[in-house]
């Protein structure tokens, strides 16, 4: 097997870098994360001529060498360490045509780093458009490199970039520029101090953390023998590199790029003057809001009940065809429970996704930023908090990872902090089906009683977030610099191509990272409950036939009874047969509830029961509660589990749920009063374990997960249990 | 008072003398946001903050409090509504 080139594309955010990326790979790609951060990690295979093959790795976008976050450090760190195994032998810098200038800061960097490097010009189809002429042939004289023009939506320009690329051996490592004219006399002693080491490398890895802490010092780790400069003194010498580097870019461009002004003007500026203005722009960005709710909530209705029903059905297959045992239940009752609990949230996710893969494509995104960046701030919050608010509202964990764009590292951290109390897709289910329980039929203006309580739950939501993004604005002392620089990129159609990886990436990370709680979570479930220990547990037939003979049905098989009393009158003929039939299901069901109190996991429910008792709750919706704190979304899953319905769907669980009697009060009880109590505690406690993962991650400490687990549950509770009270 | 991008009114321009705080982020130098450069003010958000602008080509919003720092010359005063 000949060996791979190792091949990084690095460039500016939005110049199509990852168009151009899934040009070259196809669906040849993978997506991760590098080891120990959350930082996203595209990699792919690429076929060049002659049977050679390329591996591309997909650095975060950043512009220029100049780290501000993790993600661009992430790139800088793979520059420079030539025993990384991802180090490129060649790079391709992929620049947008009409900002090419801002694009080739970059480049010259790169390129001075002694790296082959490949330019590719992208859009090239903006061009005539845009009134601009390029003359390539002298560029690649000037730059000492070589250009492919590309245009990843007309799909031109790849060919030559992959013959580029195989051809790599030939490109020149020479350096364009020479840094040390900033500071002559820092850069010779430099030179003295690390005489093997080379010196453009060296000034990047010094300036590495001036403005970001430091990931591990690769190249380096000794510089005690000669005087460090301050950071401020560093700092000063990067902007006049950047001024550098701009004089030589613009002194080449001048002769081999040119732009008529008058064609450049028009669809952008028109765009910007509508949906940037002070009153349209935040009509049309409530519109689109409104849109992206309606279709999470109308639209992905049908393609859940579809699923809900292949579940159910596949369910009952299992357990008509598979011989009974204690193997089948498990994979009826545990397993594809499990699985169906996370499939059925795909169809949401999805449309989420997709509608902020959608704005993010367009450029919108940045536009809804420079709105909301005024309004945000008095909450402690920056206009680029929007974007992980409104994530929050399908998943709260790609939504912290979105907080990486805030700069200042106070604001972000608060958005961090409060997004986990916006409405996720997760608490949905739990919602659902405790509204279509508690809350009574009727309509106000119109609006269904139900519907206004599910809106009502996504304000509070919200509400809590900027309620408590103002506390902590007061108490978190902590004084850092906002650096609120944000690009405004031009208008571009989506590429259907590229929304479609992302949305179909997202939705697959989240079903397999969320998957694995649920399904782990399920199948423990199932264990304690079918299992226990005592003398009622394993008599427990013999214990309830001889109960039922001597008193009766329970309260709960009464109300089964008058559930399904009208499936009694179809058929005079078959009423006996179909009333001895009904009297069987509930002694099967009294039967099964018994052995459940006896299990393992009834006596767990009983330990905690005191707590829940004052929020209105019995000790089976405490162990769902409880078990939901590793994600909301087993809330229904356990009750399924619990309820032992034998499968997952709604309308059965919500019987059941519905004829539970609260052996205290002797009322149902899931009524009002406790009903409300259950959608305040799941709207405001953090009930997710993957989110304080990533918190942790990206907080890097304990201490902020710890807080919120604590805050959040704590102030659940006290809403919750005022909320029973009163009502009770 | 020395002019800064915070005075410029849409559509008018001008050219950019000098920062007056020392240390702004080098992200700003990055996006063409140097002296010598020509400024355009494409549009303001209500209460004036953040202030979107095309320098040197690039398209960038910054904050009020960031555009005070930057000093220049205002070159033309046709103003567009």
């Amino acid at each position: 097997m000949s060996k791979q080139i190792n091949v990084a594309l690095i460039g500016n955010p939005n110049t199509g870098k990852t168009s151009v990326f899934n040009q070259l790979t196809g669906l040849n790609q993978k997506v991760g994360n590098y080891p120990g951060i959350t930082v996203e990690k595209k990699e792919g295979i690429c076929k060049l001529p002659r049977g050679v093959k390329a591996h591309i790795l997909d650095l975060p976008g950043t512009y220029s060498l100049n780290t501000t976050s993790l993600d661009e450090s992430v790139a800088v760190e793979l520059l420079l360490n030539k025993n990384d195994k991802d180090h490129p032998d060649v790079a391709i810098v992929v620049s947008d045509v009409e900002n090419l200038k801002r694009n080739l800061l970059l480049f010259t960097q790169i390129k001075d780093l002694k790296i082959p490097t490949i330019l590719v010009i992208n859009m090239a189809d903006r061009m005539s458009r845009k009134g601009i002429t390029i003359d390539i042939e002298l560029l690649e004289k000037k730059l000492n490199s070589k250009i492919a023009l590309v245009s990843t939506r007309k799909e031109t320009g790849i060919e030559r970039l992959r013959e580029l690329i195989a051809d790599y051996k030939n490109l020149s490592k020479t350096q364009n520029i020479d840094t040390s004219v900033i500071a002559p006399e820092y850069f010779k002693r430099l030179k003295n101090a690390f005489p093997k080491e080379d010196i453009y490398k060296l000034w990047l890895v010094i300036t590495q953390d001036v403005n970001f802490m430091p990931l591990e010092k690769t190249v380096t780790k000794d510089t005690s023998s000669f005087t460090t400069k301050s950071k401020s003194e560093l700092k000063r010498l990067q902007q006049k590199e950047t001024i550098l580097r701009y004089q030589y870019i613009n002194g080449i461009l001048k002769e081999t790029y040119k732009v008529d002004v008058n064609a450049a003007k028009g669809f952008r500026a028109t765009l910007d003057k509508v949906l940037t203005h002070k009153v349209f722009g935040y009509v049309i960005f409530f519109l689109i809001l409104l849109t992206i709710f309606q279709a999470i909530y109308g639209w992905s209705e049908y393609p859940m009940d579809v699923i809900d029903g292949f579940f159910a059905s596949a369910t009952e297959w299992i357990k008509n065809t598979l011989p009974p045992g204690v193997f089948t239940n498990l994979i009826a009752e545990g397993i594809l429970a499990g699985i169906g609990g996370i499939v059925i949230f795909i169809p949401q996710i999805a449309f989420l996704f997709l509608f902020i893969a959608l704005l993010e494509e367009t450029g919108y995104m940045s536009r809804v930023v420079f709105l909301m960046d005024r309004i945000m701030r008095p909450f402690g919050l920056s206009g680029k908090s929007v974007v992980p608010l409104i994530s929050g509202t399908a998943c709260a964990i790609p939504a912290v990872m979105a907080t990486r764009t805030i700069e200042n590292w106070k604001e972000r951290l608060i958005t961090i902090l409060v997004t986990p109390f916006t409405t996720c897709s997760a608490r949905l289910p739990v919602y659902l089906i405790i509204i279509a329980l508690v809350i009574p039929e009727g309509s106000f203006l119109g609006l269904s009683y139900k519907a206004l309580t599910l809106m009502s739950l996504y304000l509070m939501g919200f509400a809590a977030a900027i309620l408590s993004a103002v506390i902590l604005n007061k108490i978190l002392k902590i004084k850092s610099k906002s650096f609120f620089v944000v690009e405004m990129p031009n208008y571009k159609l989506p590429l259907l191509k590229n929304v479609g990886f992302t949305v179909l990436e997202k939705t697959k990370s989240f079903v397999f990272g969320a998957g694995k709680i649920i399904l782990a979570i399920s199948i423990v479930l199932w264990f304690l409950g079918s299992n226990g220990f005592s003398d009622e547990f394993k008599n427990a037939e013999t214990i309830v036939t001889n109960r039922v003979e001597e008193n009766g049905f329970s309260a709960s098989s009464e109300i089964y009874f008058e559930t399904h009393q009208d499936e009694l009158s179809i058929n005079d003929q078959d009423i006996s047969n179909k009333q001895k039939e009904l009297e069987e299901r509930a002694l099967a069901q009294e039967i099964a509830g018994y052995k459940l109190e006896h299990s393992y996991m009834g006596y767990m429910g009983k330990a905690i029961e005191p707590i829940v008792r004052p929020l209105g709750y019995d000790w089976k919706i405490g162990i769902a509660v409880l078990t939901s704190f590793a994600a909301r979304e087993v809330f229904v899953g356990t009750l399924a589990t619990i309820y032992s319905v034998g499968n997952d769907e709604e309308e059965t669980i919500k019987n059941r749920m519905a004829a539970e009697i609260n052996p205290r009060t002797k009322k149902p009880l899931f009524n009002l009063a406790s009903g409300i109590s259950l959608l305040l505690f799941y709207a405001f406690a953090m009930q997710c374990m993957s989110t304080l993962a990533v918190v942790k991650r990206e907080t890097n400490s304990w201490k902020w997960p710890a807080s919120q687990l604590v805050f959040m549950s704590l102030f659940a509770y006290i809403v919750a249990l005022v909320a029973y009270q009163s009502l009770k | 008072m020395e002019t800064t991008v915070a005075d410029l009114k849409r559509g008018q321009k001008g050219i950019i003398k000098e920062f007056t705080e020392n240390l702004l982020p080098i992200k700003l130098l990055e996006l063409g946001c140097l002296p010598g450069n020509e400024v355009e003010l494409v549009q303001v958000a209500p209460l004036k903050d953040p202030i979107y602008i095309n320098v040197n080509g690039s398209h960038i919003a910054i904050r009020r409090e960031m555009a005070l720092h930057i000093a220049l010359d205002i070159i033309d005063d046709t103003v567009v509504i």
